[in-house]
């Protein structure tokens, strides 16, 4: 195992693509830029931490000395929980850090919450904050800490998207070809955003399904002009005019879900009906909703995900929720795998298992 | 007594009467004292300025700058605002209410006033607030405010609150009393911007916006208040100045409204006319289509009320701007701190930090053939003193006997964008490390030398 100090793998200038360069990547932000062939190492490296969790005593040596700091600026149980319990069983330390009782609440600056990080050389910082883009803020900032983005605002949940293409890919085999509908909020969506990078990446293609008035405004554009920024995009990243890769725009969830292989239904926050974009949550389950029925309609063996925290009876029925197609438990231990992989790979630069 | 000056074999631009050719200017006393031809004596101790290769203009006006002093000295006071207008080329300034407190009452006009002439020969022209405390509610004291020196009223920052506010503003403004001049008209400026369409700031509603993950700001919340306010002005009368128009859907409003002959002004600013939306994702708008993100993306200095646009609106502005539906270009020169803008995206303050870099990169559109440099020059002189009104016309001349308000600037001087370097305590430009071709060399104010740039 290499143990190289983490300036010597700072690769990336402050206009540079973040995580690639000539050396290891340093930070993940979002799937953006990562490859077919990034993926499908991590998941493999993933694939071996499940045998660790497996094991009576959950924890090897191989990040011992290092220093994972979790920075979460908004209310999270499961990502939190899952980065620190995969730092932990690397034998990294993880020191968690709050939003309640941090110096964020005194009114100290992110930037200087994050420098004061670097200062004490941590290795890494895993945020999660209530503002898009803030994951780059500290990139662009820090010369020696890696920035990992567990959920910026509105905008990515890169690991939320490696642990999606995970489940899938236990059950899918190749993610090549296959079409994975997303459903519900997918304007507010960081889930959405990031599984889209990942899946185009992995060669499948999304149709996204929801409330038009939950979906971006420049893909229902496309879908309504069929212009220049319309119809599906054959690479991984979208070009201009294109928010994102290789997806279409199906509002009515029958049609969308026919001959799915993976439907992955969103969070809905109901608050968001009080805000006058929903009728009422009864139309949205009746629209929206994924049941038993609706899932006939798909192949044979589609999954079901949901990113959680699910309401149940809302997104998807009860006995849906807790059926044989539903993968949302097995999604949280691959969470721990795919984060585990994550760190070794970022805090020790190589693909190397333990 | 300011020296005498003679600028030599300049080319001589004057928006004023069309007129542009090579020739001498002479300067004395304040004001305007010889234009054109190269004989004749000049008085002794005239200071003697080779304009070779360059040109001289009437002195440039901004309708449209924050210099933030009372309340936001942080960010930038009147003597650092107006020392970053005079490296701009600006003589004179139209500084915003939105202070700390609002200019909504004569002392406060008084007091930035007598800031201004503290600081240097540059005008300082307050805009007062339509509304007390720029809250919405209440018309300002506008006869009072008028007289102390308020050129118009706005409450920019925000939009004129609401349709019923504004009628009320263009009815009151439009009929001031004598002691302000007989019948005078004030404009009214409005920052067009419906609060309940508009989600979030700083970004163009559109990809980069569903991109990025941010709320984006769309045309139509722009274009409905423009459309509100052209129907106002065709209720009641008045004059109206739309401030920082953006989209291409609120240019052909107001040039529509225009041919209907209705007393309707506009300004663009330099940002809108030369960036777009692009901007936002960072490395100065470049290199970015089909790309990843790049940690430079979510570029808080390209962060501005309204937006940077799309490609196509832009370029409507520029042909706004060439054909006059855009009257002046307007900086909107927004200074802040960098503390300000050192945060993520959705926290950061709105506005750039214009003055000393809108020249510069307004010479981009000559430099690319898209608009000619009197017509340029024009909107920097002739047009925003019209909006002002017919009183501020000897601003933007060089017609003899006139206040020595003049520019010279190199058409042709490349330079690099150094923002550190700034006299605006603003450094918040995304343009820094930006070449643009074409400097301000000299800029008089009054006859007094407000910025000296020839030896550098």
């Amino acid at each position: 195992m290499t143990t190289r100090a983490p300036s010597e793998k700072a690769t990336t200038s402050s206009t540079g693509t973040p995580g690639m360069g000539a050396g290891p990547r340093r930070h993940v932000l979002d799937l953006d830029d990562f490859s077919a062939a990034e993926i499908g190492a991590l998941l493999d490296s993933a694939e071996a931490m499940r045998e660790v969790m497996d094991r009576s005593i959950k924890k090897v040596p191989s990040l011992r000395g290092k220093v994972v700091v979790t920075l979460f600026l908004e209310p999270s149980t499961r990502t939190r929980v899952s980065f620190e319990q995969a730092g932990k069983m690397l034998s990294a330390d993880v020191i968690n850090i709050g939003g309640a009782g941090s110096a964020a609440e005194k009114g100290e600056s992110l930037l200087n919450t994050a420098l004061t990080l670097q200062a004490m050389h941590a290795d890494l910082i895993v945020i999660r904050h209530p503002h898009s883009g803030a994951p780059y803020f500290l990139a662009r900032h820090l010369r020696s800490t890696g920035v990992v983005n567990a959920g910026d605002g509105m905008h990515a949940h890169p690991t939320q998207a490696l642990l999606d293409l995970m489940t899938m890919r236990r059950h899918l085999g190749s993610l090549e070809g296959a079409r994975v509908v997303i459903v519900g909020d997918v304007l507010h969506s960081r889930v959405a955003r990031s599984d889209a990078f990942g899946l185009a990446a992995s060669g499948a293609s999304v149709v996204l399904c929801g409330p038009p008035t939950m979906m971006p405004l420049d893909l229902l554009r496309a879908n309504r002009d069929g212009g220049p920024d319309g119809g599906p995009d054959a690479g991984s990243n979208p070009g201009p005019g294109r928010s994102l890769p290789n997806v279409t725009v199906e509002p009515d969830l029958d049609t969308a879900i026919a001959g799915a292989d993976a439907v992955i239904a969103l969070r809905l926050q109901t608050e968001r009906q009080a805000a006058g974009m929903l009728p009422s949550l009864r139309e949205y389950t009746r629209r929206w909703q994924v049941t038993e029925a609706r899932m006939a309609l798909a192949k044979p063996g589609a999954l079901l995900m949901h990113p959680g925290p699910m309401n149940e009876g809302l997104e998807i029925t009860s006995a849906l929720a807790h059926g044989p197609t539903a993968q949302i438990e097995e999604q949280v231990t691959n969470g721990v795998a795919i984060r585990m992989a994550l760190l070794y790979s970022l805090l020790t630069g190589t693909e190397e298992r333990p | 007594m300011s020296v005498p000056l003679l600028i030599k074999n300049a080319r001589l631009i004057d928006p004023s009467d069309g007129s542009d050719a090579a020739g001498d200017l002479l300067i004395v006393d304040g004001v305007i004292a010889r234009r054109g031809s190269t004989n004749g004596s000049v008085p002794d101790g005239t200071r003697v300025v080779d304009g070779t290769g360059m040109v001289a203009a009437p002195g440039f006006i901004d309708l449209h700058a924050h210099l933030r002093e009372p309340g936001g000295e942080d960010k930038e006071t009147i003597a650092t605002g107006t020392a970053a207008g005079a490296r701009g080329g600006f003589t004179t300034l139209c500084c915003m209410p939105n202070t700390n407190p609002a200019i909504d009452s004569a002392a406060v006009v008084e007091l930035i006033v007598r800031r201004a002439a503290e600081a240097g020969p540059i005008r300082v022209l307050p805009f007062g607030a339509v509304s007390r405390g720029r809250s919405g509610v209440e018309l300002t004291d506008m006869e009072e405010l008028a007289r102390a020196g308020a050129v118009g009223f706005t409450d920019d920052g925000s939009p004129v609150a609401t349709g019923h506010l504004m009628q009320m503003a263009l009815l009151y403004a439009g009929q001031l009393g004598p002691s302000t001049g007989s019948g005078r008209r004030l404009p009214v400026m409005d920052h067009c911007e419906d609060h309940s369409i508009t989600k979030g700031l700083g970004v163009n509603e559109g990809w980069v916006a569903s991109r990025l993950g941010l709320a984006g700001y769309p045309s139509a919340a722009e274009e409905s208040i423009v459309a509100r306010d052209i129907a106002l002005l065709d209720l009641v009368g008045g004059a109206l100045h739309i401030a920082h128009l953006s989209t291409a859907g609120a240019i052909d409003q107001v040039r529509r409204a225009k041919e209907r002959g209705l007393l309707v002004t506009a300004e663009a600013t330099p940002h809108h006319l030369t960036m777009t939306e692009e901007w936002v994702l960072g490395e100065h708008g470049r290199g970015q289509a089909g790309a990843a993100l790049s940690a430079a993306a979510y570029e808080t200095r390209a962060k501005v009320s309204p937006p940077l646009r799309a490609e196509a609106d832009r370029l409507a502005l520029v042909a706004g701007l060439a054909d006059g539906t855009v009257d002046a270009v307007a900086t909107d020169h927004a200074p802040h701190t960098f503390g300000d803008k050192e945060v993520p995206f959705e926290e950061a303050a709105v506005g750039l930090s214009v003055l000393e870099t809108a020249f510069g990169s307004l010479m981009g559109l000559v430099h690319a053939g898209a608009l000619d440099l009197p017509t340029l020059i024009h909107r920097l002189t002739v047009g925003p003193a019209g909006v002002l009104g017919e009183r501020y016309a000897p601003l933007a001349t060089l017609r003899e006997g006139t206040p020595a308000d003049v520019v010279l600037f190199d058409p042709g001087e490349s330079w690099t964008v150094d923002a550190a370097s700034f006299a605006s305590k603003g450094k918040n430009t995304p343009l820094d490390g930006e070449t643009l071709t074409g400097r301000v060399k000299l800029t008089v104010a009054g006859g007094e030398i407000a910025f000296d740039g020839l030896g550098a």
